[in-house]
């Protein structure tokens, strides 16, 4: 019962995630954002019991790409210009 | 390129050797855990870039060179062919196991289905060679993609 409460919960959650990283109009935001998607959908593969997946997601998902991301941000400017 | 603020590197400080032996860990478990060479080495170079990002590319740079990180990644890969090509020599066929069964490191049979890291013959080798490529490798696309952006930021200037 309550296994299958985090399997629909945990989903919601991860959509949530990635809708509020592509509405933030501040990129470092959105990338801490992306960031949060990537460990939840670890956790996800986790309950999933597949292990290998979750830590090789949360090593590269989570953190590899989010600091690519960051450096990324400090080359160019922070904030996205209003349309 | 700056680095970043005092509080972000002190947590980088006392995170960066946790993060690295849970690394550690994960490569030379992999014959018996969850993990293996690229999981594990994903997380020590997830650690690398840690201090990367916290600190500047300048202060990496006097302590890693670009053409280490190089000669790093093709040791790993040429172990590990190398490893393969023993099991001709030594054992039956490209990659065969010839270390288990024999007295040396990594060569016990686990008798009673326990958990025994002394196993696996050559597996955690395997491992060894593939965490220290995935490392050099991972770590090396961050690094130059920093220098660069740290070169390009002082022709601005």
């Amino acid at each position: 019962m309550f296994l299958e409460a985090i399997h629909i919960i945990l989903p919601v959650f991860i959509i949530l995630a990635a809708i509020i990283a592509i509405l933030l109009k501040d990129l470092l935001a959105s990338v801490i954002a992306l960031a949060a998607m990537s460990l939840l959908l670890s956790l996800e593969f986790f309950i999933l019991h597949a292990p290998d997946v979750a830590i090789a997601e949360a090593a590269v998902g989570a953190c590899l790409t989010t600091a690519i991301f960051i450096l990324a941000i400090k080359a160019t400017k922070r904030n996205e210009e209003e349309v | 390129m700056k680095g970043m603020s005092l509080i972000v590197r002190t947590i980088a400080n006392i995170s960066f050797p946790f993060i690295l032996i849970y690394g550690f860990y994960i490569i030379a478990h992999g014959h018996l855990t969850p993990g293996g060479g690229f999981q594990g080495g994903a997380v020590v170079a997830s650690g690398l870039v840690l201090m990367l990002i916290a600190y500047n590319a300048e202060w990496i740079s006097q302590r890693i060179k670009e053409s280490h990180l190089s000669i790093f990644e093709s040791l790993g890969a040429l172990s590990f062919v190398l490893l393969a090509f023993l099991g001709i020599i030594f054992g039956t066929a490209f990659f065969s196991n010839f270390l288990v069964g024999t007295e040396s490191l990594f060569g016990g049979i686990p008798l009673d289905g326990a958990a025994n890291i002394n196993t696996g013959g050559i597996i955690p080798l395997m491992n060894f060679a593939v965490g220290l490529k995935v490392i050099a490798g991972l770590f090396a696309i961050v690094y130059v993609m920093a220098h660069f952006i740290s070169k390009k930021e002082g022709k601005i200037a």
